[in-house]
This record gives structure tokens, C-alpha cells and sequence, in this order.
């Protein structure tokens, strides 16, 4: 029992946090674009951050429950209806059997999180319920959701505590210009002096060529020494590629694990969320920050997560009575 | 600058850089320390990636700052410059040349100028190494190919070529792990999985062994397709000294 898909939307996919340990065998990261957002869901429902969620872009799914449980919704907008009434994101919904949960188009950004008490019953393939397209593993059998697929819970959760606890402030991601911060590093050097400045100092904007693979951006061309090609190694997570064409490309969580690309510098752990729900047309600046500041930055949001988490798990004195009966 | 030298890879990843060519020299240090790194295991480390001539690696913030990886980096690095070198693997993957299974081998040997024969002769029963693996899981970028039967690419890519094919684009020859658009010239096919998603190792071979095609005939192919099947059939492996 879980959830049948009456309508399957853009692009809905079940990710976790990624596949790690096979990318030395070229298997890409996968898992979920937004990692605040999916943990942030993932919390409100009582899950660990990095429990598997269903993914979508640009146009949510229409979902049929087989069951009861509790479900959050985060990351953009999707004007959410349940039975046709509006219901809120960012806060822990009850929904019992038969009842139809709508998602409409995003509003405020790209992707959208959908996240489960009952969590999903999806096999671990290599350490991960991450979907994989390209080789067709990990997931709902190795594929984006389709109509008339459904996916079973592993769990019997039907009810949550806490239930009046369980709202946050949804995050805004609808700015029309952002500022990215970026580790320089990696092949600097293969830049020119002129082509740094022009990176830092220009404005970039968010094209249509844009998925989990990465996102190209337009804007002026950043100048190398010597031509965009290096032997091919590893690629980081918002790793920057610009070939010789001078434009920039942002690796993300489907990106081949090693290219043959210069990279000017790696955009931070906390902007990567900020970065992807960014809608074509979106103008970004880049602006240097240290490794140390950008991790000091990253540990703080991910401790604020665990507060979060802790704070909703703990339970009332009321609750606790519920429990007893 | 000097070499191995270590750098940043954004708030959660380094780079350790061993040279800047594409050398066997080179690709061995990468290999002796990416073994090091998987060996000690250390709690933080989540994911490891050799590649031609560098090793990046994946770390949790949370766990590890970016001092106590770079410390790390250089007591793998030490550890590593005595590590006693390994034995090398040659995976001995048959090859059924030409035909159906390789159709641009009479492409590939009008083009070098002589027989089909000759081209397999020199393709054939040599040890390739693995400079690393990716582009798709299991894609295997060798080294040493003879220039004499080298080749560029197709100028109209395939959209689909079949899975564990083997072929040329320029210098280079390569093994498909899986379906793929492709403007390689397609010499032949192998028998061999090397990408079995379901088992614990996923990938046949890793980085820094090596791929050997043995010549087989369509009878052999289909025999040892059904050893495959089956689940009885193993890939002769030999060591190199």
C-alpha cells in the first residue's frame, strides 16, 4: 500500500542523497538537486534528512494514497491542492486513503519535494534509492515515474505528533538576480588575469539548457590562457566548466564523473540549493569566498537542520499521553 | 609548482595532482595512492575518483575540515610512496572481430592500408592499460594502442551502438560497457558483461588494470554467451610482471 500515479508529471523521480563510493567506476552522484529542501521535508514527517523523496521539476505529479500517512511538501511552489482544496507547503499534511494530491506548475523556482512518513519502499541499489536514468538503475525500476505506476511504503505511519509543530517558513527562491558564491581553484591558472575579472565582475544568466546534469549560463566569455581542454579528471559537485566557447557550465548531481573541461572554481555546498531553483533568466553574480568560511557556512545550516529535526521529534506531554491509549 | 600537489575542489572535494601528461609513470602514482586512500578508510571520505593523472576526493565538511583533509592527503601520500607495488591484473576479455559484431573492421583496415587479419593481429592478445574509468560506468579510457591502425571517428556519430562493443576512435580503442550514441568504428563485440549492476562489484575491472582482447569466433561467442547465462562463466584473468 503507498501511492498510484494518476498523472506523472515533467519529471518525477525518486531520489535520495546520492550513490557514493562508485563514482572511481564512472557512476554518477544522482540524488536530489535541492538538499536543504528534500532534508527540510524529510524533517517535517519525521524522516532523516536524507530519506528517498519524490523529485519533480518545472510540473508537479497528480498522486492517488492508497494509505494514511503524513506528507510535507518543500522546494518551489506548486500551488498544491488536496481534493481540491489549496494546502499549505512547508508544513506536515495528514492525508488518508483515496484522497488525490495535485500539483500544478512551479512558481519560485524549479524543483519541488514531496516526502512521506511512511517512507518509500524503494530497493537500495549501491547504497542508494537514487534514481539513475542514464543506466537505468536505483529508483522506481530505473526510470522517472509514468503514468499508473505505484509505489509501495515500507513503513506503517499513519499519524504523526506534533502535528501543529510541524510548519516552517517556506524558502523563496524567486529573486530575479542572485549572488553564488565560489571557491576559486581547480585550473585558475589556466585562466587569464582578464578572464578572472570578467567572471567575478559580469553577470551571468540562467539559459533553458538547464538539468540535473548541469546548467549553462550566458553572459561574457571568460577568457583562457591557453584554449578550454585539459585531460580529462574528476568533477566536484558545482564544479564550473568553461570549454574554450568561454561560457560557464555548473556540474550537478548527474554529472559524468570526470571531463575534459577547465574549471575556473566550485560553487559552495549551501549555494548549490540556491543555484538550482534559479528559472531560466535568472541573473547571477559571483562573488570569491574562502574554503574555510564556505564550510563554517555549510555546518551551521546542517546543524540548524538537526535542531530542527530534534525539536519536531520531541513530544508533548499531551502526545505522550495519546500514546499510552 | 611541484608535483603531487593538492588542491581545492570547492567546500567538500580535493584534488591530489601527480603530472600533467598521460603516462603510465604518472597513472601508477594515482593508482598506489587511491589504494592507500581505500584502504585506510577514514571516516569523512565519501568518494574516491583516480583519473588520468589525479585523484579527487569526496569528503563530508561536517566530519573533516580542509586542513585535516590536506593533512590526511599528505599521510596518504607518504604511505603511499612505499607502498609496494601491486601486482597488475590483465583481464582477458574475447573478442569476436569483424562480421556483424564489427562492422567498420573493414573501414578500419582499408584505411591503415592492409588485411582485416593484420589489423586484428595488432589490435589483439596485447595488454591495454586503464588509465581510468568514466563517460558512462565501466567506459574504460586505454592506453597504447598501435597508431598504425588508429582511425578518426565516424563524422556522423551512431545514435546507438550495442552494448560491449569494442572500438577505435583515433588513438584510442575502448570497450562499451552499455548502450550508447557513438562515433567509434566498431571492430567487434565481446561476450563479456562488463557492467552487472545487481552484484557487489558492480564494474568488472577498476583503473590501473589492464584489458587484453583475445580473438574468438562466433561459435566461441555464443558458447560463452550461454556460460554467461548460465552464471558459470568467469573472465580469465592473468597477472603481469
Amino acid at each position: 500500500m503507498g501511492i498510484f500515479i494518476e498523472k506523472s508529471g515533467l519529471l518525477t523521480t525518486v531520489q535520495d542523497y546520492g550513490r557514493y563510493g562508485y563514482q572511481n567506476s564512472g557512476f554518477s552522484v544522482s540524488g536530489v538537486m535541492d538538499r536543504r529542501s528534500a532534508g527540510i521535508a524529510n524533517a517535517l514527517v519525521n524522516n532523516s534528512m536524507d530519506e528517498a523523496v519524490l523529485e519533480f521539476l518545472l510540473m508537479g505529479p497528480t498522486i492517488r494514497f492508497k494509505t494514511s500517512t503524513v506528507i510535507s511538501l518543500t522546494g518551489a511552489d506548486f500551488s498544491p491542492k488536496l481534493n481540491g482544496q489549496p494546502i499549505e507547503n512547508y508544513t506536515a499534511i495528514q492525508v488518508n486513503a483515496e484522497d488525490v494530491l495535485e500539483l500544478g506548475f512551479a512558481k519560485n523556482g524549479l524543483w519541488g519535494y514531496l516526502a512521506f512518513a511512511a517512507k518509500l519502499d524503494i530497493p537500495m541499489v549501491m547504497g542508494s534509492r537514487s534514481t539513475n536514468a542514464r543506466c537505468n538503475i536505483g529508483g522506481f525500476n530505473g526510470r522517472k515515474l509514468e503514468k499508473e505506476d505505484e509505489l509501495n511504503f515500507r513503513e506503517k505511519i499513519k499519524h504523526l505528533p506534533n502535528m501543529e509543530k510541524r510548519h516552517v517558513e517556506p524558502e523563496f527562491f524567486g529573486d530575479k538576480e542572485k549572488t553564488i558564491r565560489v571557491i576559486l581553484g581547480l585550473q585558475k591558472d589556466l585562466f587569464s588575469e582578464e578572464g578572472i575579472h570578467t567572471f567575478f565582475s559580469e553577470t551571468y544568466q540562467v539559459t533553458e539548457q538547464c538539468d540535473r546534469m548541469g546548467y549553462r549560463l550566458e553572459g561574457p566569455a571568460v577568457a583562457h590562457v591557453d584554449g578550454g581542454d585539459i585531460i580529462s579528471d574528476g568533477i566536484p559537485l558545482g564544479a564550473i566548466q568553461i570549454p574554450s566557447h568561454g561560457k560557464p557550465i555548473i556540474m550537478l548531481v548527474d554529472r559524468q564523473t570526470t571531463g575534459g573541461y577547465t574549471k575556473i572554481g566550485t560553487v559552495i555546498g549551501v549555494d548549490i540549493p540556491v543555484l538550482v531553483q534559479s528559472a531560466a533568466g535568472t541573473k547571477l553574480h559571483f562573488q570569491e569566498i574562502s574554503v574555510e568560511e564556505a564550510q563554517n557556512l555549510y555546518v551551521k545550516q546542517m546543524e540548524d537542520c538537526d535542531a530542527l529535526l530534534a525539536n519536531l521529534r520531541k513530544l508533548s506531554l499531551w502526545d505522550r499521553i495519546k500514546q499510552l491509549f | 609548482m611541484e608535483y603531487p600537489y593538492i588542491m581545492t575542489a570547492g567546500d567538500s572535494a580535493v584534488v591530489v595532482e601527480f603530472g600533467n601528461e598521460i603516462s603510465p609513470e604518472i597513472n601508477e602514482k594515482v593508482k598506489a595512492f587511491y589504494e592507500v586512500v581505500k584502504s585506510v578508510n577514514k571516516p569523512g571520505i565519501v568518494d574516491v575518483i583516480p583519473t588520468f593523472r589525479s585523484v579527487l576526493i569526496h569528503y563530508n565538511p561536517r566530519v573533516m575540515r580542509y586542513s585535516q583533509v590536506v593533512d590526511a592527503a599528505k599521510d596518504f601520500l607518504k604511505l603511499s610512496k612505499n607502498a609496494a607495488s601491486v601486482t597488475k591484473r590483465v583481464f582477458q576479455i574475447p573478442v569476436c572481430y569483424g562480421g556483424h559484431y564489427g562492422p567498420d573492421l573493414k573501414d578500419v583496415a582499408e584505411h591503415a592500408g592492409m588485411s582485416e587479419e593484420e589489423v586484428i593481429s595488432i589490435h589483439a592478445r596485447k595488454p591495454y592499460l586503464i588509465y581510468m574509468l568514466g563517460f558512462l560506468p565501466g567506459f574504460a579510457y586505454l592506453g597504447g594502442m598501435d597508431k598504425r591502425i588508429a582511425m578518426p571517428r565516424l563524422p556522423d556519430p551512431r545514435a546507438k551502438i550495442a552494448a560491449r562493443s569494442v572500438g577505435i576512435a583515433g588513438e584510442q580503442t575502448g570497450l562499451y560497457p552499455m548502450e550508447s550514441p557513438a562515433g567509434w568504428r566498431l571492430i567487434g563485440r565481446t561476450p563479456v558483461r562488463p557492467y552487472e549492476p545487481q552484484k557487489k562489484n558492480p564494474i568488472l575491472y577498476e583503473a590501473g588494470d589492464y584489458i587484453e582482447f583475445i580473438p574468438i569466433d562466433e561459435q566461441e561467442y555464443t558458447r560463452i554467451e550461454m556460460l554467461i547465462e548460465a552464471g558459470t562463466y568467469e573472465c580469465p584473468v592473468r597477472e603481469l610482471r
